[in-house]
């Protein structure tokens, strides 16, 4: 993976850079000793590393609006930053750039409970989100693994997911609006509490457009009530084919579980080894959950476990009570912590059609095979977003690259069977080089023309998503 | 032209001399564009329908029909409910998918399944050009990239010409009940549809008008499921609802069926003189919009969020409305000095016109309908 050169010019004007960017935020803090700018050189995907030029971590729409005044002016790339829990190096810095961070910016802005909706500012973490309204009963539904951590700002430019997005939807289906501001400062709300504005659909290509077209500084989130309750049952088999069909015929009966994960057998020994949750030694375990009513509950999980049951399970194991429930759970929430025990991993995020997973898992044996790393698949089966786990030895020499190589013949399997690169991480760094197998020139093309409108100058987030052979002319021009 | 490929599309496009009107069933277009029209009534036809996926690929001047009868064969259907506007808007012709999401039309479940744009999953589309772009595919999770599927949603064919879409579906429920409450103001009857919102019970739909079938004002409230799930929210929601005043379920699905189809396809205004607008606030601000809106009659949809007024010809609407969060759009008959939908603040409508001028560069693509 390469990034762009470091600009010198811009370099040599760091002094009176940072002495500008002091003035636009209270305080006057800008981190910009090497020591220091260093917990910023990387998100979650560690394997790329770059200490910032600089870092500002603004409180208001208008602080922001100063400092990316100011980074336009002298013509500064600028990587905007929530958390920094990206597993695709979407806020992977250059030596050249600023760091425009939202860790100030965590109030919330408003609660409105009979128009069910809440404004933060974009920093607020995912999960106080939901903490911020649930005394009510409310909760914000998006819930990504990483809830506890990462920031509305990251979700909203990541256009985030979560195991509950079979039922509630993913970022983009529940944000009612934001306030963004563009490269050159100029504040921007788009959408509101009032559903549906006409006119073009800015929200729409805002969210997942990875920290390119401005930076988001406040957003309003539609808020739910809460489910009176919620139960998972947990589904054995001896065959990834069988369960995969076992998914597809839950989907088709009308039962619409809030989350259908499936975890194939190198995960399910992982899992249970780290966490001991009673998984049965099996090809393919399911964990389906639905909500409601008690009533409502019983009924769903009957009809689950009658389908389930056609097609012969190795174990079929109902949870009766909350205890059960998070046993369940205990093993899937601890996939990522478990692969982390025994081994470097990778983690991918590629999406496919519901219809091809048997042929997909299939072919992951054996490229896996091909390339002697093991991989662990945990995915949300209910819309085809799996997430294989390579497992690689960072030690080892050329383990990485290989890691790689076979991470992007997965991905480009996903793709041939008719699914797409990423699900839910984003391109960042991580996948940018693979957009051509999915996308044509002209396809680009067409993404690449939104952020000339927004950013015309390539500045913010420059080096991300987009080939750097194929933004070249771009970047080059700005 | 009525081009029969997409290839055909491209190249009709690209030797256009001069303003093209696209035109789907033209039963939805709120405006008009002069220009010679482009039909993609040649595009036609189901091009996969899977169902255990949840998904369906259509080219997009497949009749609305043919994909809702396709679902139908499978027990499932577009959750999104689009509106039929062809009585409200006085037109004839057949409704077809391309248009729909160009006009990311959306009905009273709008509000809890999401808009037709949450259920689009890709798109094709042939730009101002006559370049042929795709974006986003048939798989139901997919951040590959910038999401032009929900900017083409709603674009109402300015930014490209619609070739293919691909949407995501559902299975029918197995049941619908409905609460209706008579004779609340409007006031009252956006604070029952709030608490049945914002309760656990999971409402599909929510409703009011200020002058039903018998001329009395009626609220609506839905759950769909399974059926003993159905009647148990049902229930619940009544009780939860009683301070309201006397509740009736109705669970006859012909009737439920058909009160929603009323609601969806504004059939209040069916027929009645005066202009129609089509109005969205944040719902406590709904009736607050009515009382602005002299000699207006409402139908509230969107648990009171969305207002279908019929008002007296030439109405300033907007005018009316004065500083009210939101957007007012006119659907039907007016004055040429009004503009059709809600201008943009500046730096929004510099964004809106900087995206029409890269996708549509000649701006021959439905010039002027949407500002
Ligand atoms: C253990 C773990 C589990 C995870 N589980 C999930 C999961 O289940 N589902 C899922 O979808 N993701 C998951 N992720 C990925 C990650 O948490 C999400 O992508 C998250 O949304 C990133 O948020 P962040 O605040 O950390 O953003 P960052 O990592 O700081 O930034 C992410 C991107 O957002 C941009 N950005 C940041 N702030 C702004 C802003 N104010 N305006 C515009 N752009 C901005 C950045 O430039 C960057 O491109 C997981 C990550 C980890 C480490």
């Amino acid at each position: 993976m390469q990034m762009p050169q470091p600009d010198a010019g811009i370099l040599e004007r760091k002094a009176r850079i940072v002495a500008r960017l002091a003035t636009a935020v209270s305080g006057g803090e800008v981190i910009h000793a090497p020591e220091e700018t260093r917990a910023y050189e990387c998100d979650a995907l560690t394997a790329y590393k770059c200490p910032p030029m600089a870092v500002v971590l603004p409180s208001t729409t208008e602080e922001v609006s100063a400092v990316l005044a100011i980074c336009h002016e002298e013509g500064v790339p600028v990587v905007p930053r929530g958390a920094g829990t990206s597993l695709a190096g979407g806020a992977l810095p250059t030596a050249d750039c600023v760091i425009l961070g939202t860790a100030r910016m965590n109030a919330v802005l408003e609660t409105d409970y009979a128009n069910r909706f809440i404004r933060v500012q974009s920093g607020r973490t995912n999960l106080s989100v939901t903490g911020a309204v649930e005394e009510e009963g409310f909760f914000y539904a998006p819930d990504p693994s990483s809830q506890l951590a990462c920031a509305i700002a990251g979700n909203v430019a990541m256009n985030s997911g979560g195991a509950h997005c079979l039922k509630y939807g993913v970022t983009t289906n529940n944000l009612l609006g934001v306030t963004m501001v563009l490269m050159d400062g100029t504040v921007v709300e788009i959408g509101g509490a009032h559903l549906d504005a006409p006119g073009l659909d800015l929200l729409g290509v805002i969210c997942g457009s990875e920290g390119q077209l401005g930076v988001v500084t406040e957003a309003t989130l539609r808020i739910l009530h809460k489910p009176e309750g919620a139960r998972p049952v947990l589904i054995g088999y001896d065959s990834n084919e069988v369960a995969g069909a076992c998914v597809s015929d839950i989907i088709r009966a009308g039962v619409l579980p809030v989350a259908i994960e499936f975890m194939d057998r190198p995960c399910i020994r992982a899992c249970e080894a780290f966490a001991k949750a009673g998984y049965p030694d099996c090809e393919a375990l399911l964990i389906v959950e639905v909500e409601g009513s008690e009533a409502e509950i019983q009924h769903q999980l009957d009809l689950i476990g009658e389908i389930a049951r056609r097609h012969d399970p190795v174990e079929l194991r109902e949870a009766k009570d909350a205890d059960e429930a998070r046993r369940i759970w205990l093993g899937r929430k601890s996939a990522f912590g478990a692969m982390g025990q025994i081994n470097d991993y990778m983690c991918l995020d590629g999406t496919i059609p519901v219809s091809s997973l048997p042929m997909v898992l299939r072919r992951i044996g054996e490229l896996s095979g091909e390339y002697g790393l093991d991989v662990a698949n945990v995915f949300h089966a209910g819309d085809g977003n799996m997430h294989p786990l390579i497992l690689f030895d960072a030690n080892k020499p050329g383990d990485l690259e290989k890691c790689e190589e076979l991470g992007a013949e997965i991905l480009k399997l996903c793709v041939e069977a008719g699914g797409c690169l990423t699900g839910e991480h984003g391109v960042g760094v991580e996948k940018r080089d693979l957009m051509g197998v999915q996308y044509a020139p002209e396809d680009l093309e067409a993404q690449m023309a939104v952020k000339d409108v927004f950013d015309p100058k390539w500045l913010l987030n420059p080096a991300k998503v987009f080939p750097l052979t194929v933004s070249q002319p771009r970047r080059a021009a700005a | 032209m009525t081009p029969k490929t997409e290839a055909e599309l491209s190249e009709a496009i690209a030797a256009a001399q001069g303003p093209l009107a696209i035109r789907g069933g033209g039963t939805r277009a709120f405006a008009q564009a002069e220009g010679e029209t482009l039909s993609t009534a040649g595009l036609a036809g189901i091009t996969l329908h899977e169902p255990g996926a949840l998904t369906l690929v259509a080219a997009a001047g497949t009749p609305l029909a043919d994909i809702e009868a396709a679902l139908e064969a499978e027990g499932q259907r577009l959750a999104f409910e689009p509106p039929d506007l062809r009585g409200l808007l006085g037109r004839e012709g057949v409704s077809t998918i391309g248009g729909v999401v160009a006009a990311n039309a959306s009905g009273p479940r709008r509000i809890q399944a999401g808009a037709c744009r949450d259920f689009l999953l890709g798109v094709r589309f042939v730009d101002g050009s006559g370049t042929i772009v795709k974006n986003g595919g048939r798989v139901m999770k997919n951040v590959t990239g910038y999401d032009l599927v929900k900017l083409m949603a709603g674009s109402h064919g300015t930014l490209g010409v619609l070739s293919e879409v691909s949407l995501k579906v559902l299975p029918k429920p197995e049941a619908t009940a409905v609460l209706l409450i008579e004779g609340l103001g409007d006031d009252q009857a956006v604070a029952a549809m709030s608490a049945a919102l914002g309760s656990p019970y999971d409402v599909t739909g929510a409703a009011h008008t200020q002058k039903g079938v018998d001329g009395a004002p009626v609220t609506m409230i839905r759950v769909e499921g399974f059926t003993p799930s159905v009647a148990y929210r049902a229930q619940a929601l009544k009780e939860k609802l009683a301070r309201f005043g006397d509740i009736a379920i109705e669970d006859d699905p012909e009737k439920t069926a058909a009160g929603w189809a009323w609601v969806r396809d504004v059939s209040q205004h069916v027929g009645q003189p005066g202009d129609v607008w089509r109005i969205s606030v944040k719902p406590s601000d709904g009736p607050e919009v009515a009382r602005r809106l002299p000699g207006a009659e409402v139908l509230y949809d969107w648990g009171g969020g969305l207002l279908w007024a019929r008002v007296p010809e030439g109405s300033d609407v907007r005018g009316l409305l004065g500083d009210l969060p939101g957007h007012a759009t006119r659907v039907r008959g007016g004055d040429a000095g009004i503009a059709t939908f809600h201008p943009e603040p500046a730096p929004v409508a510099a964004l809106s016109q900087g995206l029409r001028a890269r996708f549509d560069p000649r701006g021959i693509l439905n010039p002027g309908i949407m500002g």
